[in-house]
């Protein structure tokens, strides 16, 4: 395609977005506009009919519940496509690199670094925790926290080195964690069909608005989704980890 | 007052956005992207949304660093 077809095919096409994108944005509320009718009315239900403190909870895992089960899934599917593509192919090998002089040990890290390594990585697993099960509390929930759950384990490398961390990540619990999260979501939806209601009704006792067990099946869902998230980006972080670390071409 | 911080946060954000376009090595970019998302944080949360502030955060701080750095670091092997 010579160089004057392309920039017509160019030209086109950026009439086009123009047009359409223009007749978009000039139909869109104006900035800082009241908000939808929709919104007020959850803002105006929500917490006296979920007994939540934080509407967006409500919203992503009553209300709305059905597209976080498919948001989970889709995170499922792309932590298990990860896994496939970043397995070792058949002519690459998995091995710790040859130690060229085993006469000379590495050094440590330094005290600073390992006590810095510790304190973060405990409280990011607290913070991870905190922030999952507050979810229908305060901003956040099962995924934020899910992240920083997992993130523990990058600040265990940081710290120290690929052989430690290894151990902090065995590969059946972290599939475990991702699948049994994702599967979670599904069994806790058919608490609604048990009990006569509709798949992921609010089904369980909903507590008193404000305290940590309230929200009926909300805190549960964003447990699940905190194990799914936590095991899921755990996995994803040992793939490229093990890409960096120990997978090498075969040598021929 | 809400209206500056917002204002402030939204140049911050187009000129963040831009400088991590315009920055050619994946190195430094994946530096100015963190600064970019560090932007876009406050801009979510100046507009009051706390969560997707908390999912930026993560994803921002944790997740797209780790995917780049150690990609980077795989095809530095690789070239050796």
């Amino acid at each position: 395609m010579s160089r004057r077809t392309r920039l017509a095919f160019f030209g086109v096409a950026v009439a086009a977005l123009a047009v359409t994108l223009g007749v978009g944005l000039a139909g869109l509320p104006s900035f800082g506009s009241q908000i939808t009718a929709y919104a007020g009315m959850l803002n105006e239900l929500a917490q006296r009919q979920r007994h939540v403190t934080d509407v967006v909870s409500a919203i992503t895992f009553d209300y709305r519940g059905i597209d976080t089960l498919f948001e989970e899934f889709i995170l499922l599917s792309a932590v298990a496509g990860i896994s496939v593509l970043l397995r070792p192919l058949s002519d690459e090998t998995r091995k710790l690199p040859e130690d060229k002089a085993p006469d000379r040990s590495i050094p440590p890290p330094s005290p600073a670094v390992w006590l810095l390594a510790v304190f973060l990585g405990s409280l990011l697993v607290l913070t991870g925790i905190e922030t999952v099960t507050h979810g229908q509390l305060t901003p956040g929930g099962g995924f934020q926290g899910g992240v920083i759950l997992a993130s523990a384990l990058y600040v265990v490398y940081l710290g120290t080195n690929y052989v430690t961390v290894e151990r902090f990540e065995p590969a059946p619990l972290l599939e475990a964690s991702d699948g049994t999260g994702a599967s979670g979501y599904v069994f806790i939806g058919l608490l609604g069909l048990l009990a006569g209601a509709s798949f992921l009704s609010n089904v369980v006792g909903l507590g008193t608005a404000g305290t940590l067990i309230s929200g009926g099946t909300i805190p549960l869902l964003n447990l699940v989704v905190g194990l799914e998230v936590a095991g899921g980006f755990a996995i994803l972080a040992s793939e490229f980890l093990d890409q960096t670390a120990v997978i090498r071409t075969r040598q021929r | 007052m809400s209206e500056a911080v917002i204002a402030v946060a939204l140049v911050w954000a187009a000129v963040s956005g831009t400088a991590v376009v315009l920055t050619r090595d994946p190195l430094r970019q994946a530096f100015v992207a963190g600064f970019f998302g560090l932007g876009l944080a406050f801009l979510y949360l100046s507009l009051q949304a706390g969560d997707v502030a908390l999912s930026q955060i993560v994803v921002g701080a944790i997740a797209v660093p780790l995917i780049v750095l150690l990609s980077l670091a795989k095809v530095r092997k690789d070239r050796e």
